[in-house]
């Protein structure tokens, strides 16, 4: 395969640019269908995010009570619910709040698990030990059971939900940092960044997070799909957000008494977090082939 | 040659490092693996000093020391007169630009993420040995200094072959203007066609640059072309220290012996005896008591077991560790 290279002209001599990374990165995904599909969707998820309140028919938060239990129709098109809210406008305004919890969460648990996961590998012994271990005592608990408990802990509220949905999940990302940097840093590449004379910080972000990056870009990806499961969760056992406000998870949980007289009650919001769940795994999937490098040479 | 006229760029003094393979459970090291195990020799300046033995000897171990990526368990370090090796990280890190490395593998040496003008690039900019407008043409002269084409430089490795690799290696040492710098078997990775035009580079460069190699092989005969002095080592040990000529002339450690007659003759007219080695290089976690060596020595005699032999001058710039050249002191 010949790749066409685009050249600039420097005082006579021809020089190569740079291949950009991301455009290869764009070639290889491009060719995975699936991954393309999760891609639309998520851009689809974050136009709703943004302008869904814009779009939305009725107030997602006005109960109607004379207009409760309506089946979906020309008016109410998913619906409405117990209260008589609309379920179209809170299927719409949960997408927000899913979104933003699983982004902020995995935000939250990818920077403080990078710089722990960094440190441990990066350093060994008994530093690389005692981080480890903290990390081993967390995912010895099973995670929904520590989100729970830490928003026990915490109280209610949107950013609560995401401490503990974001905490939750710093082993995991912890561990993967460590292991890329363990198997990143035998490189000699590395050794010879430190004969140059490299400082260790300097070696850490400009010669071996870079090239581990893109497990982590994967497992992040893959990750807003746990979280939004999790919020998913939490709103479900009533422990997300307050009252009012629509969110996926809590709307199921309080419909779940309608399942059989009501069931487009909880179709709709379950339909959302399958759809949103579904797209961050087969885009992650698609992602982490686009960014091995292997698949690329 | 007047021999005390040269100058000593580097001196390796008694140098030891030791891994602890196992710990016990509470943290106690159970065995210790002695990779180098009291090690002194010269590098005068402008020479190339060539470093052989088999494989796991510690050849490499003592060019990661000189280098800074091992700490030596004990030891001094030289560096024109002053012990490297027992100085603070930071006033340590200056030395970096006078002693340089270029690694064995050249796939595994380039950062697959950067393109080989910055690679080359880095070492200055860190360093702060020019300013930045002026970085990008030391880039291209270096480039053309080790045969690679400017107009490259916006590649990634994975875009070369092994050869181009090592040459990208190459220039980055270069970059800092090193005085010394060790090649680590910088061809055994490469295609044999290419082997020459490496080494030549490397014979060539020492020239226009004025460096001291301290040059890292696995048989005598890659050294033969570029060195001027010789160690053969053995298990953690040096054996044998000699000009070239001397070591290929007349080689006086059984080791040594062993090692050229190894080598295919190309001379038709001088018919050699291939020597056998029997049995396994000992591991460097139980090495034989005495000499290192005695465990496959073919001219072993008493007390090579029990009495392990120093390295001891025998004249003509030759030294030499083994108890058969004991009883004539020169
Ligand atoms: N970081 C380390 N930890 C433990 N043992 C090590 C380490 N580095 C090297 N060794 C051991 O020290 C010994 C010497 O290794 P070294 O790499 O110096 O050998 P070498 O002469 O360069 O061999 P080669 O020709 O294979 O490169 C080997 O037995 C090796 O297993
Ligand atoms: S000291 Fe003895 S065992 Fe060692 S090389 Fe000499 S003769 Fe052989
Ligand atoms: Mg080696």
């Amino acid at each position: 395969m010949s790749k066409k290279k685009r050249t600039e002209v420097v005082a006579g001599e021809v020089i190569e640019k740079p291949e950009s990374q991301i455009r290869v990165m764009w070639e290889t995904l491009k060719k995975n269908k699936a991954a393309l599909a999760g891609l639309i969707v998520i851009l689809f998820l974050v136009f709703l995010a943004i302008f869904g309140d814009l779009l939305a028919p009725y107030d997602p938060e006005y109960s109607d009570m004379a207009h409760t239990f309506v089946k979906p129709c020309a008016q109410y098109w998913f619906g409405t619910d117990q209260l008589g809210r609309d379920i179209f406008s809170r299927v719409l305004s949960g997408t927000k709040i899913s979104l933003m919890v699983g982004l902020c969460a995995v935000a939250f648990s990818l920077i403080i698990g990078t710089i722990l996961g960094s440190i441990a590998g990066y350093f060994g012994g008994r530093v690389d030990g005692f981080i480890m271990r903290c990390m081993d005592i967390m995912l010895s608990i099973p995670s929904i059971l520590l989100a729970i408990t830490l928003m026990a802990a915490l109280g209610k509220g949107l950013d609560k939900a995401i401490i503990a949905i974001g905490t939750v999940s710093i082993p995991e990302y912890a561990r993967i940092v460590r292991s890329s940097i363990l198997s990143v840093k035998e490189n000699d590449y590395v050794a010879a960044a430190k004969v140059i004379g490299n400082s260790d910080g300097r070696i850490i972000f400009r010669h071996i997070l870079p090239n581990v990056i893109s497990s982590i870009v994967v497992r992040a990806t893959l990750g807003i799909s746990t979280a939004i499961l999790d919020t998913a969760a939490l709103g479900f056992l009533g422990m997300g957000v307050q009252p009012p406000m629509a969110e996926w998870g809590d709307m199921l949980g309080r419909a779940r008494t309608y399942i059989f007289s009501a069931p487009y009650t909880l179709i709709f919001p379950g339909l959302a977090i399958t759809l949103a769940v579904l797209a961050f795994n087969l885009f992650g999937d698609g992602l982490r082939d686009a960014l091995d490098p292997k698949e690329r040479v | 040659m007047s021999e005390d006229k040269r100058e000593v760029l580097l001196e390796v003094k008694n140098l030891k490092k030791y891994f602890t393979v196992e710990t016990s459970f509470f943290g106690k090291p159970t065995s210790i693996l002695k990779a180098v195990d009291d090690v002194s020799f010269k590098i005068y300046k402008g020479e190339a000093f060539g470093l052989v033995g088999e494989s796991g000897c510690g050849k490499s171990t003592i060019g990661k020391m000189l280098v800074d990526l091992y700490k030596p368990t004990s030891g001094e370090i030289i560096y024109n007169g002053v012990d490297i090796s027992k100085l603070r990280p930071q006033e340590r890190r200056k030395y970096c630009k006078d002693i340089q490395l270029i690694f064995q593998d050249p796939y595994a040496s380039l950062n697959p993420r950067m393109t080989i003008g910055d690679i080359i690039a880095e070492p200055i900019r860190i360093n702060h040995l020019l300013p930045e407008n002026q970085i990008e043409d030391r880039v291209t002269y270096l480039l053309n200094c080790v045969g690679l084409a400017n107009h490259q430089r916006n590649r990634y490795p994975h875009e070369f072959s092994g050869g181009q690799r090592q040459r990208v290696g190459i220039a980055r040492a270069l970059a800092v203007q090193p005085k010394l710098i060790v090649c680590d078997e910088p061809v055994s990775a490469l295609d044999v066609s290419i082997q020459a035009q490496v080494l030549n580079l490397l014979d060539d460069l020492k020239d226009q640059f004025g460096l001291t190699y301290l040059f890292i092989a696995h048989g005598l005969n890659v050294v033969k072309h570029i060195s001027d002095r010789v160690g053969v080592m053995y298990l953690g040990k040096l054996m044998e220290v000699a000009g070239k000529h001397e070591i290929y002339d007349n080689p006086l450690n059984p080791y040594t012996q062993a090692l050229l007659s190894a080598i295919p003759s190309t001379d038709i007219t001088k018919k050699k005896e291939r020597i056998i080695l029997t049995g396994d290089v000992p591991t460097p976690i139980n090495p034989p008591k005495g000499c290192r060596f005695s465990s496959r020595c073919f001219k072993k005699c008493a007390g090579c077991d029990d009495i392990l032999p120093e390295l001891k001058n025998i004249g003509n710039d030759h030294q030499v560790a083994c108890h058969l050249y004991d009883e004539n002191p020169q």
